[in-house]
């Protein structure tokens, strides 16, 4: 057990935990980014092209098939990057720290 | 029974499938009952509920009445703009995933309150935390109680509201004293499959009678067309008066945006002021829009009933796992309501005209009876019977979710921690029932009062008060090292306790005015206003101040800037007060758990002596 946890010293310094919050809220605040991007341009453009956004899609105007039904899957999409590449992070993370100790 | 049921004009497919989801909910709860034990159990379900169970569980307690029957009402009666509800309810959990939930789940508590006092080391913090619990919770209770009154008119025509708010809030409440959160856990996540099952199939069986979802939006001109398009075989009833415009209906910035800027108008004194309102109302709508848009995606953030529940992860990883199902699962979900709001615009417009719980708001239950008008009566009264038990899921679910968080925050928070430290398990288990008993009782008071508003309205504004008070305090709280104690309450407390103040005064308001239109005497007007000044004083007001009325009734936009940046402020002034063992706080929230310095940091605690 002592060969596989690290010693106190290691991950209890503030280089650690720095590096730890700043890997995961950049991934944060990428994904967050996408997602506020559009949620800003969204009402923007209905305001500045609110003939653009009115023309008939299938029967919806564009704006109604954005905001109704093609947000959910986009915000889907944003979600799974996120978790895929999180897990990824935190298990670099976990076997850099153990790795470290057992040098 | 069937000719009795008939006399009082009960359909009986609908009472069948209405008393069937009651029964279920009720039955589940006493069978679960047996196997809840500990305290753990009835708070968190022992922290051992798996992905799949959570984000059904989750999406179950998440989708309420204002999901099932507002979203549609709203829609129908303001068009574009109320779509932002529904997107955003779905679409907020992607800042809870990004930011709250798996750090909030490493650190290990019960509820939020338990989360405020132990990363600041303030007991003081604690109670200052429950009372929003509180705050938030009965306000989401209110528009549950609006859908359960809503739908036992509906099933019942000659019940009065208040009574089906009555009969709802006691079952519920039985329920839950029963079973805890445990209970609820698996009684959650079934209803969350009912109500999609409830939402979904009535709208396709409609839609293949009288036209697809485009197709009754096509009929709606665009300020851009000079006609409607031709749709053979879509049918459309005239629009009564009271309607909003096609042209209004279908573009964005309409009714529900300018609500406040018409009103306005509509009293101006001279062509002049009419025209300088008229140039504002187009700003000002897209401010509401934004306003909705944080209160809304924050707000997600900051459910206190939500946010208890990712507690049952086993780990943080579980945790982040089950944020993303519970989208898929809500995103899938929240497709549909929108599609009765516009077929009911072209089928039902008669519901235009009514007001409280017989209009728009009841159009999910209305529609599905049109197919007993196309010689598929059977058919019609079946699906009308599965929506409404849809709705039964919906405000039961969410109720019940809410009173769990309500009475563990005064069972667990208040009488455990602050009343009675030394009481054993069993007597905080005893007042877990009484504080169930208590919130039960509150929240059908308030229900009552609250027919005027509409469901979704009222829900929306919850949101705002969380968006501005636990929003801020989880999000910083995770994030910044530097926040002290003092900082994160100043910040909670101003941003949350301002919201809530405009909101009361818009809704108080609001319902005086509702009741004053009632009275068409002009006598008896003028005495109610003289009974009530203020709110007069406050609806002269409004028409006079359309900006103010807009930031009052939408107050995210500057209480959670105001939240944030008052936590950074405080903090940087109280710097020296920063829990000593901040670092260690911080690894915990944001280390893997295969590190294992939970197990760490819990035994440093116990080695200082208990805390």
């Amino acid at each position: 057990m002592s060969q596989t946890s690290p010693t106190p010293d290691a991950i209890h310094s503030d280089a650690f935990l720095a590096r730890l919050m700043r890997g995961q809220l950049k991934l944060s605040i990428a994904c967050a980014l996408c997602f506020v991007v559009a949620l800003v341009a969204l009402p923007l453009l209905n305001y500045y092209q609110p003939t653009f956004m009115a023309q008939r899609v299938a029967g919806f105007t564009l704006t109604w098939l954005i905001l109704g039904v093609l947000f959910f899957p986009f915000v889907w999409i944003i979600s799974y990057v996120f978790i895929q590449r999180s897990i990824a992070l935190e298990d670099a993370e976990a076997k850099a720290a153990k790795d470290g100790l057992s040098k | 029974m069937n000719a009795f049921l008939a006399a009082v004009g009960v359909d009986p497919w609908i009472a069948f499938f209405s008393l069937v989801t009651v029964v279920v909910t009720v039955g589940m709860g006493f069978w679960t009952a047996g196997k809840s034990k500990s305290a753990g159990d009835f708070f968190v379900a022992g922290r051992s509920v798996s992905v799949g169970w959570n984000a059904s569980a989750i999406s179950g307690e998440y989708l309420s009445a204002a999901s099932f029957m507002g979203v549609a009402g709203m829609v129908m009666a303001t068009g574009y703009d109320a779509l932002w509800y529904p997107v955003c309810y779905a679409c907020g959990y992607l800042f809870l995933l990004l930011f709250i939930a798996g750090p909030l789940r490493r650190f290990g508590a019960y509820t939020i309150p338990d989360f405020a006092e132990g990363r600041y080391d303030s007991p003081l913090f604690r109670k200052i935390a429950v009372c929003f619990v509180l705050f938030i919770g009965f306000f989401y209770t209110m528009p549950q109680m609006k859908g359960a009154g809503t739908t036992l008119a509906y099933i019942f025509p000659g019940l009065p509201y208040w009574a089906g708010v009555v009969v709802v809030g006691a079952v519920i409440t039985l329920n839950v004293s029963l079973g805890g959160m445990k209970g609820i856990t698996l009684v959650q996540a079934f209803q969350y499959w009912l109500k999609v099952f409830a939402i979904t199939l009535p709208i396709f069986v409609l839609a293949a009678v009288v036209g697809q979802y485009q197709q009754h939006l096509a009929v709606n001109k665009t300020a851009q067309e000079s006609a409607a398009a031709a749709a053979p075989g879509i049918e459309r009833k005239a629009l009564p008066a009271k309607a909003p415009k096609d042209e209004a209906w279908i573009a964005p910035f309409g009714k529900l945006t300018t609500k406040a800027v018409d009103a306005s108008i509509a009293a101006a004194p001279t062509p002049e002021a009419r025209a300088a309102l008229e140039a504002d109302k187009q700003p000002y709508s897209l401010l509401y829009t934004y306003s909705l848009i944080i209160a809304l995606v924050c707000g997600t953030a900051g459910l206190p009933h939500i946010l208890v529940r990712f507690y049952t992860n086993p780990d943080g990883v579980a945790a982040k796992r089950t944020t993303m199902w519970v989208m898929i699962l809500i995103g899938v979900f929240y497709v549909f309501p929108p599609v009765y709001g516009v077929i009911g615009r072209s089928l039902t417009p008669e519901l235009y005209d009514a007001v409280g719980a017989k209009g728009t708001d009841k159009v999910v239950l209305e529609l599905p009876t049109l197919l007993a008008g196309r010689d598929h009566p059977l058919l019609g009264s079946v699906l009308s019977g599965i929506t409404c038990a849809g709705a039964f899921a919906a405000f039961m679910s969410t109720f019940s979710g809410l009173l769990v968080s309500m009475s563990s925050a005064l069972a667990h928070d208040i009488y455990g921690r602050i009343l009675r430290p030394a009481s054993s398990p069993e007597q905080r288990l005893k007042a877990f029932k009484w504080s169930a008993l208590i919130v039960g009782l509150v929240a059908v008071g308030l229900g009552s009062q609250v027919e005027a508003l509409e469901i979704n309205f009222m829900v929306g504004q919850a949101f705002a008060i969380a968006a501005a008070s636990y929003f801020p305090l989880l999000f910083m709280s995770v994030w910044w090292r530097g926040m002290t104690m003092r900082g994160a309450a100043t910040g909670m407390l101003v941003g949350g306790l301002s919201a809530l103040a405009s909101i009361t005064l818009t809704s108080v308001s609001d319902v005086a005015a509702a009741k004053a239109k009632k009275l068409t005497d002009a006598a008896e007007l003028a005495a109610y206003w003289a009974e009530h000044p203020l709110a007069k004083g406050i609806a002269d007001y409004w028409v006079a101040h359309p900006l103010a009325r807009i930031l009052c009734e939408q107050p995210a936009i500057w209480a959670v800037p105001l939240a944030i940046l008052l936590m950074i402020v405080v903090s940087k002034a109280t710097a020296a007060t920063i829990p000593a063992d901040v670092r260690m706080k911080m690894l915990v929230l944001h280390a893997p758990e295969a590190l294992g310095l939970k197990q760490e940091y819990i035994k440093e605690h116990e080695g200082l002596g208990g805390h």
